[in-house]
């Protein structure tokens, strides 16, 4: 069995607004930061995993974000995954 | 209609769970039984109510959790044989996070937590939920939810109007919802996800009897 550190990253969906990101924006640009065209708030989870080889560990990583660490009517998400 | 039993499903995190049986026990005499979410038998109950709340501490997302449990993957069969289920607040989360009904529920435009009586339009009593005797197009029912903005695309959105699925609209938007939605129905009528909750709404004392009906039609056939 191979171990992987996976991080899955969960955004909202383009079209879907984002007020917590909005607020942060504002506050961004009352700090004095200058040229922020937008920012927006996401999860990042990270997962440790054992299975035998990528491809196995990547259909559970496709599982678990497609049926539980996502909603994919409202967000997308990713992952990057490193052999330990 | 005398054994008629209404299942009020407790999650860890539930807390309206006990209002919605005191209103339908004492101001409807609808019996009701609690159904903790590890139970599968959903045999002796005619109808369901998921309660508000925020269960398993709507971590990740409201009702994402809640849809693994034991109870919301018997609902599937209870659903497809045309009993009713009701889905108040955390409930309505728990029903599109899980699939029965369209769309998501996400933080309100504002941020705020939005506690407040709103007016709402009956858009469509499909189900008959919203058949009021006095046929009343407008009711006043309470919310209090920080993630009750309806977000659906457009293409679901046009699903839900051409079938005649929105069954009510704020008057006043008070979270940012698409087209205003406050609750909609599955096609067939039977499970309804609403946001205000009827169960607040049940005797003058307390403000108002404008969810008496709604709570009432759960024995509908």
């Amino acid at each position: 069995m191979d171990q992987f550190a996976v991080k899955v990253f969960v955004r909202l969906r383009p079209s879907v607004l984002d007020p917590a990101g909005e607020a942060t924006k504002s506050a961004s640009i009352k700090l004095g930061a200058e040229g922020i065209k937008s920012l927006r708030i996401g999860k990042m989870i990270e997962v440790k995993i054992e299975g035998n080889g990528e491809n196995e560990v990547k259909e559970k990583i496709d599982l678990l974000c497609d049926r539980l660490f996502a909603n994919t009517v409202i967000e997308d998400y990713e992952y990057s995954l490193e052999k330990l | 209609m005398d054994n008629f039993t209404v299942g009020v499903v407790v999650f860890p995190g539930s807390n309206c769970d006990r209002d919605v049986s005191w209103a339908l026990e004492g101001c409807l005499d609808i019996r009701t039984k609690y159904l903790w979410h590890e139970s599968s038998d959903l045999s002796d109950v005619d109808a369901i109510v998921l309660p508000g709340g925020f269960s398993y501490g709507d971590y990740l997302r409201c009702g994402a959790i809640a849809r693994f449990s034991p109870l919301i993957n018997a609902l599937d069969e209870f659903v497809k044989s045309g009993k009713r289920v009701l889905g108040i607040c955390n409930g309505f989360q728990i029903l599109t996070e899980s699939g029965f009904l369209p769309g998501a529920l996400v933080a309100n435009k504002n941020l705020n937590f939005i506690c407040d009586d709103v007016e709402l339009e009956i858009v469509s009593s499909k189900g008959g939920w919203f058949n009021n005797v006095d046929e009343k197009q407008t009711i006043k029912l309470p919310i209090a939810h920080g993630e009750g903005r309806y977000h659906c695309d457009s293409e679901t959105l046009k699903k839900l109007v051409d079938n005649e699925l929105i069954a009510l609209r704020y008057k006043n938007n008070p979270n940012g919802s698409s087209f205003d939605i406050a609750g909609i129905t599955n096609e067939k009528g039977n499970v309804l996800g609403l946001m205000p909750h009827p169960e607040r709404a049940c005797d003058e004392t307390i403000g108002g009897t404008d969810g008496l009906f709604t709570l009432k039609s759960l024995i509908l056939k």
